[in-house]
């Protein structure tokens, strides 16, 4: 139905695809996975006309014939519909309405026919097992039936092609079930469905055929039937089971002195709705604790309720044997828990402001006498860590935004040593940022949990987390699956732990 | 080769762009005192600088509260008003003296403030809705207070409004001491850094345990205190309460002076200097125009043009 052959999309400095194949057929739920920055995004972009690929590479075909999509409008008409995890439909507006934006029943004086509309409204949504008054507006809905509109909508434009991204993420179990069954009708419609999802049961119950792209390349394609869930894992992250060399492809000297000390932070039953389940884990004084998982899993929602940046429905955070209040980041920081946020360009540095007020910045109370900035006691811890990390700026004036990757985390390290934390929350500390700073950063991690500080890392890269960490937490569907400890942190038990269905069924 | 010389000048047109964006409001300052000595009669005399001066002061003194505001990547529309209910209050209270009515004046401004901020910090309105609300409500307020024009008779309060020391009017004085006062606070002070870092990007203030909220109501806190302290100076430079006119439209000279003195709409940064510059600049545009016997509609096209200037020369900056 649509296919692509050998495309490729670049943007500056970055090969976002590279000579990708991917055929979505007629009546065939077709699974799109890989991780952050595989390239799903970039492809589903460029199957639905946002992304024109680089030109005079590769061909797009639909329907039998060449295709090229010059607007996501012009990808609608031809019948390529596209269900995103934020339902993009107008809230506001009746459900009736949003099924029918653009192309309303239309009565004599060409005034919109509202009896005509409900009632078709109506049966659109029936059809798919949902029952909602069709007059309400949209945003009175659950996520859930809202997905179901958005869903209506792209099967009554007479979709051929269906794309869904993430579509469970926000989803009640009983919802997903409708779901299912709608994504099964579609299927005997002879509707292609493209399934972007990271719930590894979902994709074996789903879906026919699976493509796994990796740094922009499809590694694999072929059908999902028979397809060996660990094997579907460490293509996913780029690992043959028992490939991943333990020794040196980092900078972890691996094995810290963790004593037998009472856990300096333990996190009991973090539950956090779409999120989180139960999650529990503990972190000594000189330990580093990996969180394992796939996207999705909950490793970052982890260390964001921990740090009190993820509203929690309930579980308890004890830091040093005193609870922290959850929900709140500066009751976080005060009980002495930094986090580096994943997101550093979004959620870590201040761009306009420079090397040293960034590094002031969660400081300033302790460096301020009566709310006025001591800029002696300043310039001298600024020095001291930029010596100590090796920051590398114009000056301690220079804005952070123009400092290359390393050095920006480097400066929000920085930020949070100043504070004297005694648990270390590190997302992706060395994603985005080039060899020598991420071995740097590495060293780093090493020394600070040698000082005896608590660090939860986190990290897609499995050499640095199998390397780097005392211990694993295995997430899955945002619920811990299984630790790892000692002589079974290897690459072999993490995939395996990440294959293994949960206990308690998808999330 | 090309290339490079390509990138070079593009850097150079860059710097010359920030230079211009800079200090381009000084240079716009200083091009219309040069223009004004050659072709307007009596400019150079003490009593015509005493005359400007006097009549930009209450706008800067609004602008300081606005810059802070649009340093949050916020607004406040709500400051005609203030000043409007600060003249009402004025009036009321003077009877009590003028220091008593002065500082009710000023309490006014700081609740209508401590609302604003409440709603955007807490309830989570846009800055442009809650303080537009506020508005409203505070020239609604104004007007119950006092439904009509007073003459103010208070030797207090005309001799703050017409006094000098050493020929420097009053009110010109508490404009540069405000002035300074903000600047200083901006440089120097914790809630100046938290201020600009949350105007700069607020997810990462908020993770780095900033207090957001307490430094977004202090500063619209604070925009309502100045807005009231340019209230009660208009009142008295004026001898008369009128809740109806007074203000209006103040809210766009502030913003104005703001953004022409090179603060960026998009946060981050505030410019005092640059503000007060912007503040004089219009001012004088203002004033060089009447003095041509140029129609007012011609001064509002002016203004209009600078904004436009400026905004362009700010371009670059949002993009990043």
């Amino acid at each position: 139905m649509l296919s692509v052959t050998g495309i490729s999309k670049t943007f500056p400095g970055v090969r976002a695809l590279d000579g990708v194949d991917f055929t979505a057929r007629a009546g065939e739920v077709h699974a799109l996975i890989g991780e952050n920055g595989a390239g799903k995004s970039t492809l589903i972009k460029v199957l639905t006309g946002v992304y024109r690929p680089d030109p005079g590479e590769g061909t797009m075909t639909y329907d039998g014939a060449e295709a090229a999509f010059a607007t996501p409008l012009e990808a609608q008409h031809a019948g390529i519909s596209t269900i995103y995890q934020e339902v993009n439909l107008v809230p506001l507006m009746s459900v009736a309405r949003n099924l029918f934006l653009g192309r309303e029943p239309r009565g004599r004086l060409g005034l919109i026919d509202f009896r005509r509309m409900h009632r078709a409204a109506d049966e659109a949504l029936r059809e798919l097992g949902v029952r909602v008054d069709v007059r309400r507006p949209l945003r009175e809905l659950g996520v859930g039936a809202q997905q179901m509109v958005a869903l209506a909508r792209a099967v009554s434009v007479d979709a051929r092609v269906v794309i869904m991204d993430e579509p469970t993420s926000s989803l009640e179990p009983r919802e997903v079930r409708t779901l299912f069954g709608v994504i099964r009708m579609l299927r005997e419609r002879g509707i292609a469905v493209v399934y972007v999802s990271h719930r590894l049961e979902e994709l074996y119950e789903i879906c026919d055929a699976v493509t796994v792209l990796r740094d922009g390349r499809a590694v694999h394609t072929g059908p999902m039937a028979g397809l060996d869930r660990l094997r579907l894992v460490s293509l996913m992250l780029g690992r043959e089971a028992g490939e991943v060399r333990e020794e040196g492809r980092t900078e972890f000297t691996g094995g810290h002195q963790v004593t037998d000390a009472e856990p300096v932070l333990s996190a009991r039953k973090l539950t956090a709705r779409h999120h989180l389940r139960e999650v529990g884990l503990d972190v000594r004084p000189g330990e580093v604790v990996g969180l394992g998982g796939l996207l999705g899993s909950g490793r970052s929602g982890t260390a964001k309720a921990i740090a009190g940046a993820l509203p929690l429905d309930s579980g308890t955070v004890v830091v040093a044997g005193a609870p922290v209040r959850t929900g709140s980041t500066p009751a976080a920081i005060r009980a002495g828990i930094s986090l580096l946020p994943e997101d550093r360009k979004a959620e870590g540095i201040v761009p306009g402001l420079s090397v040293r007020e960034n590094i002031a910045l969660a400081a300033l109370p302790r460096l301020s006498r009566f709310g006025l900035v001591d800029e002696a006691r300043i310039d001298r811890i600024v020095d001291t860590f930029i010596q100590r990390l090796r920051i590398k700026a114009a000056g301690p004036h220079q804005k952070v935004g123009e400092l290359s990757g390393g050095n920006q985390q480097k400066v929000l390290l920085a930020r949070w040593l100043a504070m004297h934390p005694k648990v270390l929350l590190l997302d992706e500390p060395t994603r985005g940022i080039d060899v020598g700073a991420k071995a740097e950063v590495q060293r780093l991690i090493d020394e600070l949990a040698a000082d005896g500080l608590g660090v939860l890392l986190i990290s897609s890269d499995m050499e640095e987390l199998i390397e780097g960490a005392d211990r694993i937490v295995v997430l899955k569907d945002g619920a811990v699956v299984e630790e790892l400890t000692g002589e079974a942190v290897t690459a072999d038990r993490l995939m395996r732990a990440i294959a293994t269905a949960p206990v308690g069924g998808p999330a | 080769m090309t290339q490079l010389t390509l990138g070079r000048v593009t850097a150079d047109r860059d710097r010359l762009r920030r230079l211009l964006q800079d200090y381009g409001v000084y240079l716009g300052v200083a091009v219309l005192l040069l223009v004004n000595v050659a072709f307007t009669p009596h400019f150079l005399s003490a009593e015509n600088f005493r005359t400007q001066a006097v009549q930009v002061a209450p706008v800067l003194i609004v602008a300081l509260g606005m810059a802070l505001a649009i340093g949050t990547e916020g607004v406040d529309l709500s400051v005609g008003s203030v000043m409007a209910l600060a003249t009402s209050l004025v009036s009321l209270y003077l009877g009590y003296g003028p220091w008593i009515a002065l500082l009710v004046a000023v309490a006014g401004g700081l609740v209508v403030g401590l609302a604003n901020g409440s709603l955007i910090a807490f309830v989570g309105v846009q800055p442009i809705v809650a303080t537009l609300a506020l508005m409203v409500a505070g020239r609604g307020l104004a007007l119950v207070l006092l439904p009509q024009l007073k003459q103010v008779h208070d030797p207090g309060m005309a001799a703050l409004g017409s006094g000098a020391v050493l020929g420097v009017p009053y009110l010109v004085l508490i404009a540069a001491g405000l002035a300074l006062l903000t600047a200083f606070v901006v440089r120097r002070t914790t809630f100046g850094r938290q201020l600009l870092a949350l105007g700069d990007s607020r997810p990462a203030a908020r993770l780095a345990g900033l207090p957001v909220r307490r430094v977004l109501i202090l500063v619209y806190a604070a925009s309502g205190a100045f807005a009231a302290v340019a209230g009660v100076l208009a009142t008295a430079r004026l001898t008369a309460s009128d809740p109806t006119s007074l203000g209006t439209l103040m809210e766009l000279s502030a913003i104005t002076a703001v953004v022409v003195g090179g603060t960026p709409l998009s946060g981050g940064r505030v410019r005092i200097g640059g503000t007060v510059a912007g503040a004089v600049l219009i001012q004088l545009l203002t004033a060089t125009l009447i003095k041509h016997d140029l129609p007012p509609s011609w001064t509002q096209i002016a203004q209009a043009v600078v904004i436009v200037l400026a905004v362009y020369a700010a371009r670059e900056r949002g993009k990043r």
